[in-house]
């Protein structure tokens, strides 16, 4: 199974990146994009056919490493 | 005493570190490879700065799982000091054993300069030699160095005085332009609760050598040197 894991900044945390993104498509003209917040996304390839283990799995390395808990949360996507 | 550095693959200020405390505070060093797990009797603990793995994924997130590290972090359980400076900061942060952490700069720049820094309690192994309210003149080199705690970490780190250095103005006076990467409270350096756990954006080995632009790192060395002596 794979397993997507996306990653970002916590509402609550400031941005720069997706800031300074948000002013350059603005200047571009593209006034309606109100806010631009960057992440980082993960491609779990997994030895396993269940989706509750690959979500299992994808939630404990996501904890344990690919996230930051205190500035980051993610979501995951199993197919 | 036995000053501690550790190497991982990527540090580079590991040699700075390791001259300031052998060639100018005369004390004994030792290297200590990221891969060991024996901290060679060291009585103090560096983690120096540098790119630690590269800094992949997170600045100081895959040096934490290093082998040296559950040496290191047993080391400052036992009340062992341990400084980190600027990516060993990052390390203590990921590692937990400092709270918080670190994002990019406010500016999105590598911020390379000397900065200001006020001392806001000595009452740590490192800062023993300072008085509170010294500003110190150190250099920064940083991209990542702009401190984050969310609102309830950050009231318990002031109020359990966990701040150990601050960006200020040359007379320690606080505002937004000396603060060069956005840190929440100017934020320059912190302490673990049991305080023999210091982190700190600035690079002290960088600045004690007039030759090198300034001398005021050498007030961190002298404080843990004089405070080893004691024990």
């Amino acid at each position: 199974m794979r397993a997507r894991v996306f990653v970002t900044l916590k509402p609550s945390v400031f941005d720069p990146q997706g800031k300074t993104i948000a002013d350059a498509l603005h200047s571009l003209g593209y006034g309606t994009v109100e806010e631009v917040r960057q992440g980082k996304y993960f491609e779990l390839d997994l030895a396993t056919t269940e989706a509750a283990q690959a979500r299992a799995l994808a939630t404990e390395v996501a904890d344990k490493v690919l996230a930051n808990p205190v500035i980051e949360s993610y979501r995951i996507e199993v197919e | 005493m036995t000053f501690g550095v550790v190497v991982f693959p990527g540090s580079n200020c590991d040699e700075d570190a390791f001259h300031a405390a052998k060639d100018l505070f005369r004390q004994d060093a030792e290297y200590i490879w990221h891969k060991d797990t024996d901290l060679k009797g060291a009585d103090v603990v560096i983690l120096p700065g540098g790119f630690a793995h590269g800094d992949y994924l997170r600045t100081g997130a895959m040096a934490r799982f290093s082998p040296i590290m559950s040496s290191v972090r047993a080391f400052a359980e036992r009340g062992g000091p341990v400084l980190g400076i600027c990516n060993g900061f990052q390390i203590l942060l990921e590692s937990g054993l400092l709270p918080g952490a670190m994002l990019r700069n406010r500016s999105l720049k590598y911020r390379c300069e000397h900065v200001y820094l006020r001392v806001e309690q000595n009452d740590t192994p490192f800062t023993s030699a300072a008085k509170v309210g010294q500003v110190l003149r150190i250099p920064i080199g940083h991209g990542e160095g702009n401190y984050f705690a969310p609102p309830d970490m950050l009231e318990e780190l002031e109020a359990n005085r966990q701040v150990i250095l601050r960006y200020t103005d040359p007379n320690g006076q606080l505002g937004d332009e000396w603060n060069p990467n956005g840190s929440v409270h100017a934020i320059a350096a912190i302490c673990n609760r049991s305080r023999n756990v210091v982190g700190m954006m600035p690079h002290p080995e960088r600045a004690c050598e007039a030759l090198l632009g300034g001398e005021d790192g050498r007030m961190i060395f002298e404080s843990i040197v004089s405070e080893m002596a004691v024990r």
